[in-house]
């Protein structure tokens, strides 16, 4: 499977619950970052987790994130990043780091 | 400090049976599945022991080489940086399928691991995790305040740092690779191996000057 994104690419992880095992983080759901590199194509664990043969096969990458992006009340350097691997199908392209949202900051 | 891992063969250090909680769902499902594929002749128990044995006998002494090759040999680092596991491999060191990503921390740079979704740790290169990298405090902490965090730790990252974050959501699995530390210029691989300590490699610290009382614990 040919991966969509590239280096360098923004991307915004999508911000939707299903249920069931999945492996993108609930604080990184909506948020907007940018393709660090392409991890290859690994078996989806959204079927793995039931039994099932986890393909085809879904590109995986890292995706980096600004982490004053990530959290309302980061208090470190705006420099500072957190870098998530996250599946092609968890993933549209475009977007840019944003306010954080109500959710966040009823916390 | 020794572990107490919550699967099998692992209720015999003394102290700890009596205090040992009822077990859990997913303990009673592990035993229920071992005990039918051993009844079955697809696993032999004895076969069930050697694989806990072989993975309770990995340490971080074996990442330590790793970063003693890298820092002694840019050649072998811009490999591992590149390609983990093809590089751990050529100092004999089998990870299997894993894929492996070393970060490398540099002075303007510092990485640390979590896995927030569970506890997704390089045991081929540091053994079994410790208790507090599996502990949700850590990982839903380190996340979100990880300057605190380390600064917990002992760990003070100064503001011109950048630190990095790299939280283990899949398949890949990570290693840092620390800053070789000063007065280091003519030590050979063993002796710089001896430095590098597990939390080293997990970004919680870095590695201490070997003048320094730390590193003399850590030897």
């Amino acid at each position: 499977m040919t991966p969509r994104f590239a280096p360098g690419d923004p991307v915004t992880v999508h911000d939707r619950h299903p249920p069931g095992h999945v492996r993108t983080p609930y604080y990184i759901r909506g948020k907007a970052g940018v393709i660090e590199r392409v991890c290859g194509a690994f078996g989806n664990p959204e079927s793995l987790a039931y039994g099932g043969s986890g393909r085809p096969l879904r590109p995986l990458y890292r995706v980096r994130f600004r982490q004053d992006a990530v959290w309302p009340r980061y208090d470190g350097p705006t420099a500072d990043t957190v870098d998530i691997e996250i599946f092609e199908h968890w993933l549209d392209a475009g977007g840019h780091e944003r306010p954080t949202t109500d959710r966040e900051e009823a916390r | 400090m020794s572990e107490h891992p919550n699967h099998p063969g692992h209720r015999d250090h003394p102290g700890t049976a009596a205090d040992a909680p009822p077990p859990g769902e997913y303990e009673i499902l592990e035993i229920a599945i071992r005990e039918l594929l051993v009844e079955k002749g697809i696993l032999a128990n004895d076969e069930v022991r050697a694989a806990i044995e072989a993975m309770d006998a990995r340490s971080p002494a074996e990442g330590g080489r790793v970063v003693a090759r890298a820092w002694n040999d840019p050649d072998y680092k811009a490999r591992l940086l590149v390609d983990g596991g093809g590089a751990v491999a050529e100092l004999g060191i089998d990870i299997g399928p894993t894929r492996l990503v070393v970060v490398e921390n540099t002075p303007e740079v510092h990485n640390v691991i979590v896995c927030t979704l569970c506890s997704c740790y390089p045991r081929w290169l540091l053994g079994l995790p410790p208790d507090w990298y599996k502990s949700k405090p850590y990982r839903s902490r380190v996340v979100r305040e990880p300057r605190a965090v380390l600064a917990e730790f002992g760990t003070e990252i100064a503001p011109e740092v950048t630190l990095r974050v790299h939280d283990s959501t899949a398949d890949m699995r990570y290693l840092v690779l620390p800053l070789r530390p000063s007065g280091t210029d003519g030590l050979g691989e063993d002796d710089l191996a001896a430095l590098v300590t597990r939390d080293c490699m997990i970004g919680v610290t870095t590695v201490k000057p070997p003048s320094t009382p730390e590193a003399a614990a850590a030897r």
